[in-house]
């Protein structure tokens, strides 16, 4: 029962803050529901006993991401944006495409309900060690690798965002 | 004691929902940043249904791939809002509508 409640709240808020990301036209209030859509996600990460995951969604994407977006919409003076022609076309051809998919993916979830069973509040808990562990001993190469690429990642910004000299 | 379980399936619905909506303003945003975001939407989409299948399989790999996850979705905002920065000194324009120099 409290799982059900918890679920319907911040699930809620996570419909509700996706659909006024949709919704708004300034990019500054669909950055702000973003966030209320992530903070809402890492809640339920946390029903689903993953609290490490939780707080990194939290610190990364809620904190970290999302400020860099916000620092560029407020750096490039973003307005609203207008509509177009080509908004149009993708509004008269995007809504049924998306009906579709979500149904598609509806009924996929659905005709397989009976294999995919319940869920419970503490049936799976990871301490942090046990990440901790699987990260660094399963999972080695492929952390290396994406450290190679953050490095990588951080220089591409670097020389893309500078400004070349006359 | 009352069951404090619910179907796995609501969660795989709802980041179906999540995953849909962020696939629509990935087509009907204009903006540049905007359709940037909805691409951490969908991202954030999928990370509810990795985390929800490490609870019910009870592997922890599905976790790790989550920080995977993230780590790309960091790497690729920071290298697309410098491309981002990039097209907006070049263009003086947020719009994908006039970014359209490799159009035919």
């Amino acid at each position: 029962m409290l799982h059900t409640i918890l679920f319907l709240i911040f699930g809620g808020i996570c419909v509700a803050g996706a659909l006024n990301f949709l919704l708004q036209r300034h990019p500054v209030n669909s950055a702000l529901s973003l966030i209320v859509v992530m903070g809402s996600l890492a809640l339920l990460f946390l029903l689903l006993g993953a609290e490490f995951v939780a707080a990194v969604q939290i610190i990364v994407y809620a904190g970290a991401v999302m400020v860099l977006f916000v620092f560029v919409i407020m750096l490039l003076n973003a307005g609203e944006e207008e509509r177009t022609h080509g908004s149009r076309v993708a509004l008269v051809l995007g809504v049924p495409g998306l009906i579709a998919l979500f149904g598609l993916l509806c009924w996929t979830v659905s005709s397989s309900r009976s294999q995919l069973g319940q869920v419970q509040i503490g049936g799976y808990y990871v301490p942090t060690t046990e990440l901790g562990i699987a990260l660094f001993r399963e999972f080695l190469l492929p952390f290396e690798i994406t450290s190679v690429l953050v490095l990588i990642a951080i220089m591409g910004a670097v020389v893309l965002a500078r400004k070349e000299r006359q | 004691m009352m069951t404090q379980s619910i179907p796995l399936s609501w969660y795989l619905i709802l980041s179906a929902f999540l995953f849909a909506i962020g696939v629509a303003s990935f087509l009907i945003k204009r903006n540049i940043i905007t359709i940037f975001m909805s691409i951490e939407l969908m991202l954030n989409a999928v990370n509810l249904a990795f985390v929800a299948f490490a609870s019910h399989w009870h592997q922890v790999s599905g976790q790790v791939f989550v920080f995977f996850v993230m780590v790309v979705a960091a790497a690729e905002a920071a290298v697309g809002l410098a491309i981002i920065l990039a097209v907006f000194r070049s263009r003086e324009t947020l719009n994908v509508d006039q970014v359209n120099l490799l159009k035919l």
